[in-house]
């Protein structure tokens, strides 16, 4: 008898396999498909709405009319407030545990015990200490800078966590090899480590600002919801989500705005999803060069 | 007689002056008038409660190639991180006893140890070049000791390069990742990178281990050539190799779970005169 010639087809039970099989596909279509008709619902229902002058008027009418050029501004600076704070700080914890406590030692395990606890909050509990201590006790009263603040808050774990590992991913090898070599713990990691770990770092920045730039409950208290167009980030200042929210809940007729809402959305997202890509690349390329 | 060292050559064993080396290689002159270098004296290392190395006294001589070999887990790469402090980035690793460079001690807590490595330099068992260009491997280290100067900076950097014999190899590919040398071009990449430092040693943990037949032996050749301008602590596991190449040699045992000094000699009467039964039946290759 001649030998099959794809092994991997002789190695197929006829009955176990194929039911395991079939239900990994199952479960990967059912993904793909859910992810599918949610971007066909938004299409269908908000395309319609969607034009340059939605993208570029502020809105009229509660929502029902007119676009959402405020909006984007508000968000975007909302994200931005809380990149700016959350990254340098993120990263320097991520420094700290990777770098300079032991594993399993007590430091180590008492911040990432917060952090997990804290990854864990709701994101309401964080808009109310957000309204409490920003708002409130800073006097910033409900302002893009209190939002971006609280926003910094609840990343803030993502980002640490994140950093963490890619610095950990990092082979010890080459911390050997710049301390032989009498490089300081700053060289060290300003010229190999973080370098190398850059495209984890990204990756990681790139999730913190997915949830901050999708986020609601946090927001409501802190930045607020008035529609206008902020000139400083002292002003109140309504995020996407906040807009999609309220359109969907406040306002008879706004669902077409609220569908084209989160279109722009996600068409953000995956412009900064791009961005982290391309940049990851370049700096790949630009300043380490493996293989 | 576990650690003191014969310091005159004695004539009965071999009968020439030019004892210290093997075969066809000819002893460079540094090494006929034995001078301690570094000098080893009662030291014991725990990582944790366990101690790995204990008690182990030795010297090792300027400007010769001395040759840690023994059987895995005695201790070797420890004794060699101990002789560039590496030993305090490991959590738990404890020292004790006396090392002394050039008559400094070099155990106690303030030392500069960033100075301590610029003039004691480690190759690692893996080629380790960073994830850089070849020129930015070399000048990395440079700058971080103060040398910033172009003119200076190319000096050195073509100096050492020529030096590992990479020169030519590498002249018009300098800004190309290191990571895309061969194995044995990134090993003499790392040499070089030690040697633009401008140390008094080199300690080399299995540098030819990871590398094919060709390239080991072209850094073999690298490493006979440091003889004389360099001290040289070099652990191997190719016992042909250590024979070939170095002057001294120490030879480790296990005892009681921790690695200690058997005996410690010139490298030819240590291969072919061991005063000690473990040392003959190691080198005979049969235990071990
Ligand atoms: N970081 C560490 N933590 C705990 N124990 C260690 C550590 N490094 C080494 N040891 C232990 O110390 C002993 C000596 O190890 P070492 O690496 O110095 O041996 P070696 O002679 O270099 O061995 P090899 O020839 O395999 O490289 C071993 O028993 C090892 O298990
Ligand atoms: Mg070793």
């Amino acid at each position: 008898m001649p030998e099959p010639a794809n092994l991997i087809d002789r190695e197929i039970h006829p009955v176990r396999d194929r039911v395991l099989l079939g239900a990994v596909w199952a479960a990967a279509m059912l993904v793909a498909g859910a992810f599918v008709w949610l971007l066909a619902d938004l299409l269908w229902h908000g395309a319609g709405r969607l034009d340059w002058s939605f993208l570029s008027t502020a809105p009229r009418n509660s929502g029902r009319a007119g676009g959402i050029w405020p909006i984007v501004v508000s968000t975007v600076l909302i994200v931005a407030v809380a990149i700016v704070v959350a990254a340098p700080l993120g990263l320097a914890t991520a420094v700290l545990l990777s770098e300079f406590t032991r594993r399993g030692g007590t430091t180590e395990r008492a911040i990432g015990l917060s952090l997990d606890v804290l990854a864990g909050v709701p994101s309401i509990v964080f808009g109310l200490f957000g309204n409490a201590f920003f708002s409130v006790w800073l006097g910033l009263g409900f302002s893009i800078l209190s939002g971006g603040l609280t926003l910094a808050c609840m990343v803030l774990p993502i980002l640490i966590r994140t950093a963490e590992t890619g610095l950990r991913m990092v082979p010890d090898d080459w911390r050997l090899g710049a301390a032989a070599l009498g490089l300081s713990r700053t060289t060290a990691l300003h010229q190999i480590l973080i370098p190398v770990a850059t495209p984890v770092l990204l990756a990681g920045l790139m999730l913190g600002i997915g949830r901050a730039m999708a986020e609601t409950a946090a927001l409501v208290f802190t930045s607020g919801y008035v529609d206008r167009m902020p000139s400083s980030l002292f002003d109140s200042g309504r995020a996407i989500s906040v807009h999609i929210y309220d359109l969907t809940m406040n306002v008879a007729g706004g669902d077409r705005s609220a569908y084209a809402s989160a279109l722009v959305l996600i068409a953000l997202l995956v412009l900064v999803n791009g961005a982290a890509i391309w940049l990851s690349d370049r700096t790949l390329q630009r300043k380490i060069a493996t293989r | 007689m576990m650690s003191a060292v014969d310091d005159k050559p004695t004539p009965s064993r071999e009968g020439a002056s030019s004892a210290f080396t093997l075969g066809p290689l000819v002893a460079g002159p540094p090494c006929c008038t034995p001078q301690t270098h570094i000098s080893i004296k009662s030291v014991t290392l725990s990582y944790g409660r366990i101690p790995a190395i204990r008690d182990v006294s030795l010297d090792i001589y300027k400007g010769c190639i001395t040759a840690l070999i023994g059987p895995s887990g005695c201790g070797k790469t420890s004794l060699l991180s101990c002789l560039n402090r590496l030993t305090d980035l490991i959590p738990g690793c404890h020292v004790e006893g006396r090392i002394a460079i050039d008559g400094q001690d070099i155990t106690t807590p303030d030392l500069d140890v960033q100075r301590l490595r610029r003039r004691v330099g480690m190759i690692f068992q893996k080629p380790s070049p960073f994830p850089l260009s070849i020129w930015r491997n070399l000048e990395m280290p440079l700058r971080e000791h103060g040398v910033t100067r172009r003119d200076e900076l190319e000096f050195r950097i073509e100096k050492a390069l020529a030096d590992v014999g990479l020169w030519a190899e590498v002249k018009d590919r300098l800004g190309s990742a290191a990571l895309t040398l061969s194995g044995g071009q990134q090993q003499r990449l790392c040499i070089a990178r030690a040697l633009t430092l401008e140390p008094s040693t080199l300690l080399m943990d299995e540098p030819c281990s990871a590398l094919d037949p060709l390239s080991s032996a072209v850094v073999e050749d690298l490493i006979q050539s440091l003889k004389g301008q360099y001290t040289v602590v070099i652990v191997t596991h190719n016992l042909a190799q250590a024979r070939r190449i170095a002057n001294y040699a120490a030879f480790f045992w296990v005892k009681e779970r921790a690695g200690t000094l058997v005996e410690f000699d010139q490298c030819r009467t240590l291969f072919d005169q061991p005063r000690h039964e473990l040392t003959a039946a190691y080198v005979k290759g049969l235990q071990g």
